[in-house]
């Protein structure tokens, strides 16, 4: 639209035929130089961190991409021309990190076993059992020891048998130091730089320090030093020994052996698991979880057809008041319409997640006011019978989205045509007969892409959900704290970071992609059926 | 127009001292449709303010609104230690308001991109940015905590914890609808302006400064307004996000005032709501007119 007006002005004004836009012809100002040179240099000081701490953690595909990306910025603002790009730069790089690729990392997280005790590489959970289950080696040496203090962090000072004074911490292994002190019985007491501990506060922290646990090598089978008292420490050897060759822990004691078993955990033969395991790709695994685990499955079901339902049913209970109030009110000389309709759309105005919080105090079943004062002490469930919650959660959306359907709809009824009323009337139309065959129809026309837009976004409406019912009541005969009014969103929220069955983000990420591809689903017929396509040139 | 409406303009044009029955017809109904909803709207926000007043401070105290009266829910909001109200409200405050100002500025560059530039890929980028703003972060809720995870884990003030991460993870959403917003409003400004003040000399970097953008400002308004009202309602995210007390947002910082105990902390928490509500809901009612237009032209609520 706006192209066709503009490019004969262009061409008249610019005989050379050259395009305006191209390359910043006139030279910049000397401030526009140095806000420039500013920040771009700001910008690579920080990306030169960056890097710099991404090699020394040796990421390096991050280092790569964070390179290729600082690389492309200093191109894209030094070379001339290429004026788009510097101005939709800035805008892009958070859309491409913060909405494209956390989606792609959505997609990869649901295809492995992501969660509680799956949160690590394979070498991180072994050295993370070694450490972890561990017992005092029979008969090894008493070490005297001091208890030091460095930045928040605590140490072991300890006197080996052969007189050599050596420090460590939980990060580091024990190194032979110089002690800076003594004890009474000639043990080293304390080293430059360190606090020694006395004896109230180790009394104090007693719970940090006993399982405080100091590696004396790097290999973590040499075992580790631990102090129950804080003045001696003895020599902790893995209670489970790894064999690298074999890929199995063996438990010193029983002499049960615990081998991979392809699936992020190691595994004895009688089928227990050791706690930590590590994250490995399964494929389709949780989809299928999701969707045939007796536990998961009829809840899921029932929370995607009350995602639908509720919805629909919101879009819908909405605008029919919405479109019935603005009706109501779409007459000129209407004494006080202003004052109704500024404390009409108060809801609209107070925050969303308040409104879930305040309606659950007004819906309270024990001491809510709706059943105290208004009902006289009645002991309606509102939220806590699984039908009523459902018929609670509407009508709180409802108080909530109503003002800006009556908003949405007060527009589009004045921007009707009044003939079209006139002549209908002409032609003997009742009124109702030109509400439904007339008016309806042509505001449906102009209000389609914000019902569907209201759809998308009830779809989601994690708030509402969450702050009123929490999404109970609880389903029965399912361990997943999952009830009547969860919606897909909330369920998602609940599965990775809820209390109670341990977090699991490689279910929460499958569900959310199935979230994905309903949304997904549903834009792609509306757009297909409204126009909004065309819109654009 | 459903039917007493015209009827009514029909009869009472002659009669210019209607009875009441014909007054009732025209417009008393609207009148009792017009207190019923507006008891509707009103009442809830008139309980909260009840019982942020009330001194009894559990659910279960008031029994009719506005009986008793006492300030006793502020002072201990305000005196609450393990629950700084006033950090919450001081870091909503600075994370809408960097927000908000970051999101316009950024949606403005693209929009004006959009509007003012021909480029391969534009059409192509337009569409992009309407199908991407179908998804909306929370979905991806999971995929931006271990992403702040592993981030903090290099750079620490920008990892979990941190409300600069925070502000960071909300930027990924600022192009999208507000763009979009924005690209429509930019075209309605003629592009005979910026040209005339390039053949003057005028650099692209001063066309956009000094002439689109003070030429765009209502809609800078709107796009602001409703970032920082939706940021300062975002709960999923900033709870994820943010697990130190000092540093949650009112969002986050309220629930867990009645997460556990709904009925015991009712009063303080209410008191809480009252006064969180009060600045969004003033620049709701003073900029009502521009959020209104803005509405129609696409932002979605409810």
């Amino acid at each position: 639209m706006v192209e066709i007006e503009v490019k004969p002005e262009v061409s008249l004004a610019l005989p050379g035929g050259r395009k305006p836009s191209k390359n910043g012809r006139g030279p910049d100002s000397l401030g526009g130089i140095l806000a420039k040179i500013i920040l771009l240099g700001i910008t690579d000081a920080v990306a030169a961190f960056v890097l710099f701490q991404l090699a020394l953690s040796a990421e390096w595909l991050i280092f790569g991409i964070s390179l290729l990306t600082t690389m492309a910025i200093n191109w894209i603002y030094l070379r001339r021309g290429g004026l788009p790009a510097k101005y939709l730069a800035p805008g892009v790089i958070f859309l491409m990190v913060f909405q494209v690729f956390v989606m792609i990392f959505s997609t990869y997280i649901a295809f492995t076993n992501y969660g509680d005790g799956h949160n690590s590489s394979k070498e991180d959970a072994i050295a993370s059992i070694q450490l972890s289950a561990s017992e005092r080696v029979p008969d090894s040496p008493q070490f005297p020891t001091s208890v030091l203090e460095r930045n928040g962090s605590y140490f072991l000072l300890v006197t080996t048998p052969e007189g050599e004074a050596k420090l460590g911490g939980a990060e580091e292994p024990l190194h032979t130091v110089t002690p800076s002190a003594t004890g009474p019985t000639g043990a080293a007491a304390g080293v430059e730089g360190y606090g020694t501990l006395d004896f109230a506060t180790l009394l104090q922290h007693q719970a940090e320090i006993t399982s405080l646990s100091v590696p004396i090598s790097a290999n973590p089978e040499d075992g580790s030093l631990k102090t129950a008292d804080g003045s001696t420490s003895y020599v902790y050897t893995p209670k489970l020994k790894y064999d690298a060759n074999a890929d199995t822990f063996t438990d010193t004691a029983t002499g049960v052996v615990y081998s991979d078993d392809g699936r992020g955990s190691f595994v004895a033969a009688d089928g227990t698991h050791l706690n930590t395991g590590w994250k490995v790709n399964v494929g389709l695994e949780n989809f299928e979880r999701a969707f045939t685990d007796p536990n998961l499955q009829g809840p899921l079901l029932k929370v995607i057809a009350w995602t639908f339902g509720f919805a629909i049913l919101s879009v819908a209970t909405t605008f029919a008041l919405g479109l019935f109030l603005a009706i109501t009110f779409n007459k000129a000389d209407l004494k006080g319409k202003k004052f109704y309709r500024i404390l009409m759309i108060l809801p609209y105005a107070f925050p969303a997640f308040l409104s879930g919080l305040v309606w659950s105090g007004l819906l309270n079943p024990e001491f809510g006011f709706i059943n105290n004062a208004l009902l006289g002490g009645a002991q309606i469930p509102w939220l806590t019978d699984p039908v009523l919650s459902k018929v609670s959660v509407l009508m709180v959306n409802l108080w909530l989205g109503y003002p800006y359907m009556f908003l949405v709809c007060t527009g589009a009824l004045q921007s009707l045509p009044e003939d079209v009323d006139e002549a209908a009337r002409m032609d003997g139309a009742g009124a109702w007969k030109i509400f439904t065959a007339i008016k309806l129809p042509l505001l449906l026309v102009s209000l389609a892409p914000l019902l569907i837009a209201s759809f998308a976004f009830n779809f989601n409406n994690f708030n509402v959900i969450f702050m009123l019912t929490g999404g109970g009541p609880r389903f029965d005969g399912t361990t997943f704290d999952i009830g009547s009014t969860d919606i897909l969103i909330t369920m998602v929220y609940k599965i990775a970071f809820g209390t109670g069955t341990g977090r699991d983000y490689g279910l929460a990420s499958a569900l959310a992609i199935l979230i994905f591809i309903i949304v997904a689903a549903v834009s792609a017929l509306s757009f297909k059926k409204t126009k909004a396509l065309e819109d654009l040139n | 127009m459903s039917t007493p409406t015209t009827k009514a303009t029909a009869t009472a044009v002659p009669a210019n001292k209607a009875s009441f029955g014909q007054w009732f017809k025209a417009k008393g109904w609207r009148h009792l449709v017009a207190i019923a909803a507006t008891a509707f709207s009103i009442f809830p926000l008139l309980y909260v303010l009840s019982a942020a007043l009330n001194p009894t401070g559990t659910m279960a105290g008031a029994s009719s609104l506005f009986t008793e009266f006492g300030t006793g829910n502020f002072q201990e909001l305000f005196a609450n230690q393990e629950r700084p109200f006033g950090r919450w409200f001081v870091n909503t405050l600075v994370i809408g308001t960097v927000t908000s100002a970051a999101t316009v500025f950024l949606g403005a560059m693209a929009a004006y991109a959009f509007s003012r530039m021909r480029f391969t890929g534009r059409r192509v980028g337009l569409l992009t940015l309407l199908l991407l703003q179908m998804f909306p972060q929370l979905l991806t809720v999971v995929a931006i905590f271990l992403l702040l995870n592993f981030i903090g884990d290099i750079i620490p003030a920008l990892g979990l914890g941190s409300q600069l991460g925070l502000i960071m993870v909300y930027l990924g959403g600022a192009l999208g609808v507000n763009t979009y917003l924005m690209y429509g409003f930019f075209n309605t400004v003629p592009t005979s302006l910026d040209e005339s003040a390039r053949i003057d000399g005028a650099s692209h970097v001063q066309v956009f400064f000094q002439i689109i953008m003070p030429l765009v400002t209502p809609i800078l308004a709107v796009v602001g307004l409703l970032a920082f009202i939706g940021i300062s309602s975002e709960f999923v995210i900033a709870s994820v996000v943010l697990t130190d007390p000092d540093s949650q947002t009112l969002a986050v910082g309220l629930y867990s005032y009645v997460a556990q105990q709904r009925s015991e902390n009712w009063g303080v928490f209410a008191a809480g709501a009252v006064l969180a509500a009060i600045p969004v809901m003033t620049l709701f009612l003073f900029l009502q007119r521009y959020i209104t237009s803005g509405l129609t032209a696409g932002g979605v609520k409810g």
